[in-house]
């Protein structure tokens, strides 16, 4: 077996953990009553950490000999960097469950890992040579610091969104409720793109098409679902496949908006079977387990992983980078996107952390802004990478 | 300046909420509250005492968190509107004109309104940078009213407080001890294998820890206030150097920037991974992607001139030799120059031919060196050939005359003068790539192009930056600062009998409640202290604690 499918290997076992830890923090928050439940649920707790650490092992063990068998830290392009952002957001919520001993912890972020694992994972796997300019060991003590901080700083998120489905009143018609309910949409149209994205990967969808780029150079795309919308001046150049419904000005990437829309109309499909079958909002099927925490317990670790995180983030997304930036590019700040949606995450938490001096914007408020956090933290690796073009672009 | 009197006898400024001596309510809206506000321990803070004369208003002004914290929100806002579209410095254009052509023609109407508002250029607008120097006075304001009080009050505190103090605290007990002196005697002990440093007073304990942690926010922004003086003092002249250079294989180039030294480009070399050279795990990637890059390299010899050199002097002491490589620039005297962009196989020399047309018989041969050509090249013989004129990147003629878009040789164009025997009065003929015009009339000779040299060019940038020490100051100063806020915690106990012989106890920590109600438990299980409870946990009393186990 070579290094490269023995990563493979651990990937997978990583990822299954965590689908079971999942399960078994559930039973840790479950249970009628709430005094009797202590003692099995102590159980089911122990047991779903146990399962975790071991899905977070074989994890790293992935890292290391994936990193072993392409001699650079595997957090070079979109695939290898998500993955890794999942192993430390799994980390990060087993910090918490020692300094907390919260299940609710544990049965929230790790599906969201599962989710972002799942997300990795349609993106190119192969491992690639290291282009010029992420040749330096920057690249292993940049990325990985601030992703380290990005992970602490989701968990914010995860005590936010727990708190909130604890607090939010789903049974009255309100913004909150709304929301709430928006976030869970949102992550089903992520399970969206995944089911689009392995769907038609597995059935080989393929199309070729030739176009005319910004530049007015003859370029070539390679749809891997139907091209709903077609490049400028396409033409296509695999037999059978269908005709586009519209034709896209050169600065849009129609691939991306293919792919974007058919996640879109996936995730909403599920979205609408799901309530249809349940006759239930998202919200109100995961509020039960929310019920067993402790909203006060929730907003302290909320604030606690920014105040842990922030410092993390600050010196490898910032102070990191602009060593690196230095050294590749010659100036250690250049308004590239992928800076200043660091540094617009970074003024965010700064916004929150002294917003939590005031009074006020404890519990409600606070888990709102944390879940904001995430939402722009995801927006940086995402839309960032794969939408607005800058010096950080690669996948 | 009034000051308030509290019942306890001392003497308070204006503005204080909390007495500093007994820790009594002074203020209205502090007695109207449940908990008592700990922020700045009830310190009475320059902005919230002053209130009458312009200056007054402007510190209060930039001393306000909301203040500070809308400041951040439109610097964020700004900054993301400025990643809609790529800024103008990435965008190629050389003016203001051509950017404005390349934002409609690329983005239509939302470009060109884009372009038109600034947006374009927004981190080096006006109001851009008076948004980050607003923030920089509300740091320097805010750490000076805050802090200042918030120092003195933490350092004059008193150990025994009023019980009215110790029931507004989040974490609050009361009872009754069959021996208090014996059970504030082992808290005490217990708060000391914790680290607490003790202080007794009147029959009261205070207990105390990491108080230091309380300056991290104010040495942060320290650290951030450094950071911004050092990003301005770049626009001194002298401070900060930035420059590009193309550099062509050969050459010898004065430094640009840098007064003295100069750079010989021993030659570049741009690598691509492929299959033979690299590791075959990369091999996939490498029949997905297709080309990718693996080195961009200029190899330099760094030369000098002496001191002592005379004005116009070209001396030259060999300084070095170097590989610039991304990521390794090449650093000398507070100088880096760096790698930054490459043009492969420009045109170098051409070697022409002068031939009779009908015969092709050659009179012989001429090279030009395409950055220098000389005025005539004697081909022996009676035959010469003067170059008239020289258009290096030729696009077309206008009103006649033969134009070059740069002066960079990539469409060399000649007009040449063939002298020859059979014609010593010469012959005219425009020369370009795969063109040949005779304005004069048919000739009897042609330059007949023969071949051609490239050279590849390098792209250097070169930069000094002598604000870099400072910047990296204010960056580890924040850095500090921000670890010691977040990090540690200012933990307190106050413990005292009340007149009627019970116990109270009291805890305030400015975060991290969890720890600092497992230390309390510790030593109210230890010592048998009254049972406390959290004020501000409204789930408490109707919740078992299956979770936080801050109660086991």
């Amino acid at each position: 077996m070579t290094l490269v499918s023995l990563s493979g290997y651990l990937l997978f076992i990583s990822f299954v953990a965590y689908l079971v830890g999942t399960f078994l923090f559930g039973g840790a928050v479950k249970g009628s009553k709430k005094d009797e439940a202590s003692a099995s649920n102590k159980r089911w707790g122990k047991a779903a950490i146990t399962v975790t650490i071991i899905g977070f092992a074989t994890h790293v063990g992935y890292f290391i000999t994936r990193w072993m068998a392409s001699g650079h830290a595997p957090v070079s392009n979109m695939f290898e960097f998500t993955t890794a952002f999942g192993m430390m957001l799994v980390g990060a919520s087993i910090l918490f469950y020692f300094l907390y001993r919260s299940a609710a912890i544990g049965l929230f972020a790790l599906p969201i890992a599962v989710i972002i694992l799942g997300y990795a994972a349609m993106f190119p796997k192969d491992i690639q040579p290291l282009i010029p300019a992420l040749q330096s060991y920057w690249l292993t003590v940049h990325v990985i610091t601030a992703a380290i901080g990005e992970s602490i700083l989701a968990i914010s998120a995860v005590a936010g969104l727990i708190y909130l489905l604890k607090n939010v009143d789903l049974t009255k018609r309100s913004k909150g409720r709304g929301w709430l309910e928006f976030i869970m949409y949102t992550l089903v149209l992520v399970v969206g793109f995944i089911v689009v994205s392995a769907g038609f990967g597995a059935s080989g969808y393929e199309a070729k098409f030739t176009y005319v780029d910004k530049n007015d150079k003859p370029a070539e795309m390679v749809y891997h679902n139907p091209p709903l919308f077609g490049m400028n001046e396409y033409e296509a150049k695999t037999e059978g496949v269908m005709e586009p419904i519209a034709e896209m000005p050169p600065i849009i990437n129609a691939k991306t908006l293919t792919t974007f829309v058919w996640s879109i109309l996936a995730g909403s499909v599920i979205y609408l079977l799901i309530r249809l079958i349940t006759r239930r909002r998202v919200a109100e099927l995961l509020q039960p387990l929310a019920k067993k925490a402790n909203s006060q317990l929730m907003d302290e670790i909320g604030y606690r992983s920014v105040l842990i995180g922030f410092p993390v983030f600050s010196l490898g997304a910032l102070v990191f980078a602009m060593i690196w930036a230095h050294e590749a590019w010659s100036r250690f700040w250049g308004w590239d996107p992928k800076e200043v949606w660091a540094l617009i995450t970074w003024l965010f938490y700064a916004a929150y952390l002294h917003l939590r001096l005031s009074r006020g914007w404890e519990g409600r408020k606070s888990a709102w802004l944390a879940v904001i956090g995430f939402a722009i933290i995801m927006f940086n690796l995402v839309a960032v990478n794969l939408v607005i073009a800058g010096l950080h672009s690669y996948a | 300046m009034s000051s308030i009197k509290c019942e306890c006898g001392h003497v308070n400024p204006e503005g204080t909420d909390i007495c500093q001596n007994c820790g009594r309510p002074l203020s209205k809206e502090e007695k109207e509250k449940r908990l008592a506000d700990m922020r700045y321990d009830g310190a009475a803070i320059r902005s919230m005492t002053h209130k009458r004369s312009i200056v007054d208003k402007v510190w209060n002004f930039f001393s306000s968190v909301k203040i500070g914290v809308s400041i951040i929100i439109a610097i964020l806002v700004a900054a993301a509107i400025g990643t809609f579209l790529p800024q103008v410095f990435y965008v190629p254009a050389a003016n203001e004109a051509q950017a404005a052509q390349y934002y409609e023609e690329h983005y239509g109407t939302f470009g060109k309104i884009y372009n038109a508002l600034g947006l374009s250029d927004l981190y080096g607008s006006w109001w851009f940078m008076a948004l980050i120097g607003l923030l920089g006075i509300s740091l320097v304001v805010v750490s000076l009213d805050r802090g200042i009080p918030l120092y003195k009050s933490l350092k004059n505190q008193r150990v025994a407080r009023h019980p009215s103090f110790m029931k507004r605290q989040r974490l609050f007990g009361e009872g009754e001890v069959s021996d208090p002196d014996a059970a504030m005697a082992k808290a005490k002990q217990k708060l000391m294998e914790s680290r607490y440093r003790i202080r007794e007073e009147d029959g009261a304990i205070l207990a105390e820890k990491g108080r230091w942690s309380r300056w991290g926010p104010y040495v942060n922004h320290v650290g951030l206030i450094i950071f911004l003086l050092g990003v301005m003092l770049r626009a001194l002249p002298g401070f900060y150097v930035d420059e590009s250079m193309w550099i062509r294989e050969g050459e010898t180039l004065a430094v640009k920037g840098a007064p003295g030294l100069f750079v010989e480009n021993k030659g570049f070399s741009y690598e691509v991974y492929n299959k033979e050279n690299t590791d075959e795990v990369f091999g996939e990637a490498i029949d997905r992607v297709g080309t990718v890059a693996s080195k961009y390299q200029t190899d330099v010899a760094l030369y000098e001139q002496p001191e002592d050199a005379l004005p116009g002097s070209t001396e030259k002491e060999f300084v070095k030799d170097y590989s610039i490589v991304v990521n390794k620039p090449l650093k000398y005297e507070g100088y880096s120059i760096f790698q930054m962009d490459f043009k492969l196989d420009e045109l170098k020399s051409m070697t022409f031919a002068l031939q009779n047309k009908k015969d092709e018989k050659s009179k012989g041969e001429l090279t030009i060196n395409l950055a220098n050509p000389e005025k005539e090249y004697d081909l022996g013989n009676g035959s010469k050939v003067q170059v008239l004129d020289y258009y290096p990147d030729f696009n077309g003629f206008e009103d006649g005359e033969p134009q070059s878009a740069t002066p960079v040789p990539n469409n060399p164009a000649f007009l040449f003068k063939m002298f020859t025997p059979e014609k010593p009065e010469g012959e005219t003929s425009f020369v370009a790539i795969r063109q040949t015009l005779e304005p004069l009339g048919e000739n009897q000779y042609r330059m007949a192009f023969q071949s051609a040299e490239t050279r590849n060019v390098s792209g250097l940038t070169i930069r000094k930056d002598k604000t870099l020490p400072i910047i990296a100051l204010g960056g580890l100063i924040f850095l500090i600062g921000v670890a010691q806020g977040s990090y540690f915690n200012h933990r307190r106990f106050w413990i005292r009998k009340a007149d009627d012989g019970r116990l109270l106890v009291a805890g305030h920590t400015n975060k991290n409640w969890v720890a600092l109600k497992r230390e309390l438990d510790k030593a109210t299980e230890f010592a048998g202290l009254p049972a406390y409870h959290d004020q501000r946990d409204p789930e408490e009393e109707i919740e078992d604690h299956t979770e936080g186990e801050s109660k086991a």
